[in-house]
């Protein structure tokens, strides 16, 4: 015992560093509560009919979610997302919230807002999530949102739903997807998101719409195909924020440079997502059989002590990918990866070539490359990507020297 | 509210304690204990100490008592000590005075 100790440390999620290099085994875990979802967006990448009942039979049970959650305890978890599909369908939700955060868990909802109840605010009201609440937007009027969302009623629904967390103080945030046909609602949107107390930015957006990740629709993949953003149009899009060059001086003096032959260079397989079913995936979108441990026959520590470390080190073969990816230096700004791959070509391994713009596009907007260059075949990217940092990023001027070394 | 040593504390059921790896992190369950719903409270080896016993089964005196023994200090400083960590505590909502 001592003078003045300051024995209790009060820390923010942002701030929780106190581990120092031997951080449990498992600091977030997704589950997918369910994938269905009672609205049907034009754009989604996993939504099942809110009343199928195929899939309804198959999800998880109650005491199966919590036995997930108490091994993820077991491992340190302090952070449990759940999302879906619409998380809020699930009559359990309030029942394996409450048990999450009796845990000693935070918890982010992601969800439409359509079916939060006076009860549910309440709830979170009582016992709040330790996160903010999520919630998707798909337009600023009926007619509009109804249409995203292939749903009569949705919009009010939706409406009634935020106006009981902003009732009850729940801190919630907005992001929605970018549609042409939401164009000329931007503003409305981004104007009503200002006026949300916990909204400290602007609103997130999706635009480069993943295809569906269960391969199970290909009408609905051509559409999906054609509501993406272009290239250019996600280039417009990124670059509008007053901060985005420094910003991604600060990004391209951490995060560039070929990623060699491994597949897997993200953080897939540190944490998980479990899907609706009980599989334990690598990442949310990665559903690819041979990738995934099912928690009926394997625990969590195994999957994430045994199974996803093997994966981690399984290595690409497809020679295009070995003659463009593997030597790419655009990696951090390219979203290419096994899951977008199986996606869109039911294998781990091919080119993405949607992405494979939108990072070519990106990278010259930021003056990276010239017009009619590939960034595979540049050979000093150290000295630009150096050189990049410097005038963007001052503060980073060691990660050029280091870059340019 | 004055705290004395012939009190006896218990951790409250409105915060979660677990141990991840060698270290106490409190969890706040309800709202109003902490500034901000989304902190997270770390104790280092004394408040450990003091945590683990705070089941109100001792006085605060006997815990001092305990605590001076284990820790080789008088139980004057112990008991200094452990009453300012405690009121710290419950102002936090984070323990219950019996």
């Amino acid at each position: 015992m001592s003078e003045a100790v300051n024995y209790v440390q009060k820390l923010r999620p942002h701030e929780f560093k106190i581990w120092q290099g031997k951080k449990p085994l498992l600091g977030q875990i997704d589950i997918e509560l369910t994938e269905r979802c009672n609205n049907n967006c034009l754009h989604c990448c996993i939504n099942q009919p809110e009343h199928d009942a195929d899939a309804e039979s198959r999800e998880m049970s109650t005491d199966f979610v919590k036995g997930i959650l108490t091994q993820a305890a077991a491992l340190g978890c302090l952070t449990v997302r759940f999302t879906g599909g619409e998380p809020l369908l699930r009559p359990d939700l309030a029942e394996l919230y409450l048990f999450a955060r009796r845990l000693g868990m935070h918890v982010i909802l992601f969800t439409n807002a359509r079916l939060i109840t006076e009860e549910l605010a309440l709830l979170l009201a009582k016992y709040p999530p330790g996160r903010v609440v999520e919630v998707s937007v798909y337009g600023m009027t009926p007619e509009s949102y109804d249409r995203v969302a292939c749903c009569d009623g949705a919009f009010a629904e939706f409406r009634r739903g935020v106006d009981l967390l902003l009732k009850h103080k729940i801190p919630f945030i907005v992001k929605g997807p970018k549609l042409t046909f939401l164009q000329g609602e931007q503003e409305a949107f981004e104007t009503w998101a200002a006026t949300i107390p916990s909204m400290e930015k602007l609103p997130g957006y999706s635009m480069n719409f993943d295809l569906r990740s269960r391969r199970d629709d290909p009408l609905k993949n051509a559409r999906i195909a054609k509501l993406r953003a272009t290239p250019e149009e996600t280039v417009a899009m990124l670059s509008r924020t007053p901060l985005y060059l420094k910003d991604m001086g600060q990004f391209c003096g951490k995060f560039m440079g070929p990623p060699g032959d491994k597949l897997f260079n993200c953080g897939a397989g540190h944490g998980t997502c479990i899907d609706a079913y009980g599989n334990a995936q690598l990442c949310l979108p990665l559903r690819n059989e041979s990738t995934v441990a099912d928690l009926n026959k394997v625990s969590l520590k195994t999957a994430l002590s045994e199974t996803f470390p093997a994966m981690r080190e399984i290595k690409a073969a497809n020679p295009d990918y070995l003659r463009r990816c593997a030597r790419c230096f655009l990696k951090g700004l390219c979203e290419q990866c096994p899951a977008k791959s199986w996606m869109e070509y039911g294998t781990l391994d091919t080119p993405v070539e949607y992405l494979c713009d939108v990072a070519h596009a990106q990278a010259r907007f930021l003056g990276l490359l010239g017009e009619t260059e590939h960034a595979w075949e540049v050979e000093n990217w150290k000295e630009r990507v150096a050189s990049f940092v410097d005038k963007n990023w001052p503060e980073g001027k060691r990660s050029a020297e280091e870059l340019k070394a | 509210m004055d705290i004395t040593l012939d009190q006896t504390v218990v951790t409250s059921e409105d915060v979660v304690a677990r141990v991840i790896e060698d270290e106490l992190i409190i969890v706040p369950l309800v709202s109003g204990i902490g500034d901000m719903d989304d902190e997270l409270y770390t104790m280092n080896e004394t408040g450990r100490a003091i945590w683990s016993r705070l089941t109100g089964e001792k006085t605060l005196r006997a815990i001092a008592a305990d605590l001076a023994e284990e820790f080789n200090a008088t139980n004057e400083v112990i008991e200094k000590d452990l009453l300012g960590l405690i009121t710290e505590l419950v102002r936090r909502k984070m323990v219950v005075v019996q």
